[in-house]
């Protein structure tokens, strides 16, 4: 009765007829445009991986599986393989970063889901976190350089500490929001067993929350895997292969992208392609893998 | 019986693991605490020699020792806001797309097409944005390579943000504008963005933390030009992560300090940029679930 009264209600009402069509015609523009957009991610997605399929595949795969085998020629202009070293550093930095970040990462997300819940100091922490997540790779780079390299030199576990630093707030961030799901009966019927926290926490919730604990870290190291900025300051430079993990300047493959992209040689650019396929390869594998596990585990439950 | 026992073994079990998750949590506050302090320390002998200058002046010379951290604070801010206008329609769009319109079946591979952009390292972006984009198509290394390159890649941010806040909107507002005749976009625009308003700036306002701190990509593209401060998106410029990643390898002990300076400075400016944008999301979030 009111809304009768209402002069603009009326107002509008009166005009909302007439006008369907036109209403209709802007919702469906409306909805094009967001499928344009959906369109533009697309985009530039296929667009980078045609150019690295078309440009890198030709390098990575010549006389398989030299390039990623052999060592980088210390001459950038020389053509040829190989990116072993880089793979091998890769694969240690990141593995290396995984066993700091993800145990640590686990602990502080159990403290603030079972522990520390809505205390202030958990939701300080908490907080921190999210703006940790937002602290740039080149700080947690410098950070590490400052209070590690400086002190023990160049190492595979530098970088290893610097992508750790990365790592760690998204590790808990995604395994705390796990936590949160697992229903609070289950906790309740262990403790009706008799069961200690700590055990309620490692053998019901933990398992409980597990697939997406391990997807959501998978999605971390592959966005580590890929990192730059941090190993810039802590890994240093090589072009052999360095098995030592705590010793001796190491190399990765986004680190040879970087060196090798402002080459002006043909040569070292057509590396710097390869070698950008294979860290994609791997960090899309990484994810598709995530993917996998999370409807494996939830299907098997 | 088994667990009685069990329990009663357990206690000091129970209180050193509840000790060491308090440690992990608190290791977070630790790391940003000793960024903040050893950076800080590091820095002192630039701020010593160049005092307020160094957020005064153009100018930044390596060999006469003279370090102006404002052209590169002006490339940082100028390139970070070119990245929001590409990232922020787009995100929303992606976001409302697959919230509002798509069928169930197709919002898993859109959301799985917004993580694998997620995943693709910021140096393979570097690289198809210099050798491609600013080679290929003659944008050349500027202000708008770097500013079109960062605003893809914070797109899957924005976007998975934007996703979560949308998908809090009640149902019942939305039903209740379509009962009152609405179309589909105007129940978005009477229900959904109302509802979801100030999460999506906090989400906004995250990705410009991110592209800010986008280092290699804009290492890579920029043109790593000194002292420009021009609002020409053509020029080459730099910005404070890239000019720290391009120059650190050839700097003597001064020079260090001042890149140091200039990651302080950046880290002060993301710390406060995600402050903010996170108190925007918590708050907007516990609205929700308060709404719920």
């Amino acid at each position: 009765m009111t809304a009768a009264n209402d002069p603009t209600f009326m107002l509008e009402a009166s005009a909302l007829r007439p006008r369907r069509g036109l209403r209709t015609a802007r919702s469906a523009a409306m909805t094009g445009l967001m499928l344009l957009a959906v369109l533009a991610i697309a985009l530039p997605l296929l667009a980078i991986l045609w150019s690295l399929v078309s440009k890198g595949a030709a390098t990575a795969f010549a006389d398989f599986p030299a390039f990623f085998t052999s060592e980088i020629p210390v001459v950038s202009r020389r053509a040829g393989p190989g990116m072993g070293p880089a793979i091998l550093g890769t694969l240690m930095v990141t593995l290396g970063a995984t066993l700091i970040a993800v145990p640590l990462g686990l602990l502080g997300a159990i403290y603030l889901n079972e522990y520390g819940k809505q205390s202030r100091f958990a939701r300080t922490v908490r907080f921190m976190t999210v703006v940790m997540t937002g602290v740039p790779s080149v700080v947690t780079g410098l950070f590490i350089y400052l209070v590690w390299t400086l002190n023990f030199g160049y190492s595979a576990f530098g970088g290893a500490l610097a992508l750790a630093c990365l790592m760690l707030p998204i590790v808990i961030g995604s395994a705390e929001q796990m936590l949160r799901l697992v229903p609070e009966h289950l906790r309740e019927a262990a403790y009706a067993l008799g069961a200690t926290k700590s055990r309620v926490v490692l053998t019901v919730a933990l398992p409980a929350a597990l697939p997406g604990i391990v997807s959501g870290s998978l999605l971390a190291v592959a966005r580590a895997a890929g990192e730059t900025a941090p190993l810039l300051f802590a890994v240093g430079a090589a072009s052999a292969f360095n098995p030592s993990f705590f010793s001796g300047a190491n190399t990765a493959l986004s680190l040879q992208i970087f060196g090798n992209a402002t080459s002006s040689f043909a040569a070292a650019q057509d590396r710097a392609w390869g070698a950008a396929l294979t860290l994609v390869m791997l960090a899309f594998g990484l994810t598709l893998i995530a993917r996998f596990v999370t409807s494996r585990l939830t299907a098997i439950r | 019986m088994r667990s009685v026992s069990l329990a009663a073994g357990r206690s000091k079990a129970d209180g050193t693991f509840r000790w060491l998750a308090t440690g992990a949590a608190a290791l977070v506050l630790v790391v940003l605490g000793l960024i903040a302090a050893t950076m800080t320390e590091k820095a002192l002998p630039v701020l010593a020699k160049m005092g307020s200058d160094f957020f005064g002046t153009t100018r930044w010379s390596a060999p006469d020792e003279v370090f102006g951290a404002l052209p590169f604070i002006w490339g940082t801010l100028f390139t970070a806001a070119m990245a929001l206008l590409v990232a922020v329609p787009v995100s929303l769009g992606v976001a409302l797309f697959v919230t509002q319109v798509a069928p169930p079946w197709l919002r898993r591979p859109l959301v799985m097409l917004v993580d694998l952009l997620a995943v693709v390292p910021s140096v393979v972006f570097g690289l198809w944005g210099l050798l491609v984009l600013s080679d290929g198509f003659e944008l050349g290394r500027s202000f708008l390579t770097a500013g079109i390159i960062l605003g893809i890649m914070i797109i899957p941010i924005i976007t998975s943000l934007a996703r979560e806040v949308i998908e809090t909107t009640p149902v019942g507002d939305k039903e209740a504008a379509y009962a009152l005749g609405a179309t589909r976009w105007e129940m978005i625009r009477a229900a959904v963005l109302p509802h979801s308003a100030g999460g999506l700036v906090g989400a906004v306002m995250l990705g410009l933390g991110r592209a800010m701190g986008e280092t290699i990509a804009a290492a890579l593209v920029i043109g790593s030009a000194l002292g420009q401060i021009t609002p020409d998106p053509m020029a080459s410029g730099n910005s404070l992560p890239a000019v720290i990643a391009n120059e650190w390898g050839e700097a003597g002990e001064l020079h260090k300090s001042a890149l140091v300076g200039l990651a302080v400075t950046l880290f002060l400016m993301t710390i406060a940029v995600n402050w903010i944008a996170t108190t925007i999301v918590q708050r907007s979030r516990r609205r929700a679930e308060g709404a719920r």
